[in-house]
């Protein structure tokens, strides 16, 4: 597994954690707003869940745009 | 002049606040739905508490302020705000008022608003006796200014501090900004300011924005644990500390209100409340552009 797929793999741990099964069969490019349902707040504690687990922090707007799996692994990998 | 009525109920369970004492704690807890939200109805029930705290608040010896909702507070009621804001041309009679007529009425009357808020916060900020924000999830905006008045701040892991307010061209009005100056770097200042971006809790935490980094769900019970410690002291010694280790920015906080009162009428303000408001989408907190004021 690469480094980018073990970030996805672990980002869908964490999205599954906070928000069900309906998470885990997610693809990295699936929008996470639209398949999931999230509203701000529980993209701000996802945000919360990213930087406890990764050890990063992430400035709001580094989010800006990212609605993606695949967009959260971009940014965390900047940051690592 | 008139004196102002002072709640002699031990206990009290308004729309937007209640609160009761635990020993020689008094507990106070924001229950307005969805984020308590700070409205007109809240501020009133704030005024309540303050004026319960300035006549010896039932003799407690120490304050907690905590949320039963899912976060902290999400500060002020935009919703509102933007209400008065959209009346702003008409007078009480119905007819439209001149522009320059209806932005100073306005500003009046936003005016008013922040001096009520104002003499609350700096009710809360100036008790005699030791208090503690115990903060969940959102704080932001006015909520953020809030926990800021209190001595201590016990943050649970889901915390998040931030000042959206340049988002909507405004600049905090609570006196939020000379309060985290007096607890922060002035490079934390302008991070949170400029960027409006939002601290975590460990952040916050590692900054000196909050005293304690408690657990999910934890942040109540340890500002209990700490209440239980700062009773012990003797109330008028912990007074005196208290006044000489946290001044009141008093010019400071003057300044912003100018700068608040001056710069919300502008129309790019009402556009960009309008956009929040009017906005269907899920993410109203998530961050995004504005037009300039």
């Amino acid at each position: 597994m690469t480094s980018g797929e073990d970030l996805i793999h672990r980002l869908t741990e964490l999205a599954t954690a906070r928000f069900g099964p309906a998470a885990a069969s997610l693809a990295a490019g699936d929008d996470l707003f639209d398949k999931l349902g999230i509203d701000s707040m529980q993209a701000l504690d996802l945000l919360t869940d990213l930087e406890e687990a990764f050890g990063v922090e992430i400035p709001d707007y580094e989010l800006q745009g990212v609605t993606t799996l695949a967009g959260l692994a971009e940014v965390i990998g900047r940051r690592r | 002049m008139l004196r102002e009525p002072v709640p002699s109920a031990v206990s009290f369970d308004g729309a937007t606040l209640s609160w009761h004492h635990a020993g020689a704690c008094l507990e106070v807890s924001l229950h307005r739905a969805p984020l308590n939200e700070i409205g007109t109805e809240s501020l009133r029930e704030l005024e309540i508490l303050a004026r319960y705290l300035r006549g010896g608040a039932g003799g407690a010896r120490a304050m907690i302020v905590s949320s039963s909702r899912p976060g902290f507070c999400a500060g002020a009621d935009l919703r509102e705000l933007y209400a008065g804001l959209v009346s702003r041309g008409r007078s009480r009679l119905g007819r439209w008022l001149p522009p320059g007529v209806a932005r100073r009425l306005l500003r009046a009357r936003i005016g008013g608003f922040i001096d009520r808020i104002h003499r609350v916060f700096d009710t809360l900020d100036r008790a005699p006796l030791p208090t503690i924000a115990a903060v969940h999830g959102v704080c932001f905006g006015g909520g953020f200014e809030l926990a800021l008045t209190m001595d201590r701040i016990v943050a649970d892991r889901t915390a998040r501090f931030c000042f959206p307010e340049l988002r909507l061209g405004l600049v905090p009005g609570f006196g939020g900004i000379p309060r985290l100056e007096r607890d922060v770097g002035n490079a934390v200042v302008r991070e949170l300011l400029l960027t409006g971006r939002s601290l975590g809790a460990r952040r916050a935490h590692e900054v000196g924005l909050a005293s304690e980094l408690v657990g999910r769900g934890e942040a109540l019970a340890a500002a209990r644990r700490a209440a239980e410690q700062l009773i012990r002291f003797e109330p008028r010694t912990v007074a005196a500390a208290k006044a000489f280790a946290k001044p009141v920015p008093a010019e400071r906080l003057r300044r912003e209100r100018a700068l608040f009162c001056e710069l919300v009428t502008r129309p790019g303000v009402l556009r960009a409340l309008e956009a929040f408001v009017e906005d269907t989408s899920v993410r109203p907190y998530l961050p995004r552009a504005v037009g300039g004021a």
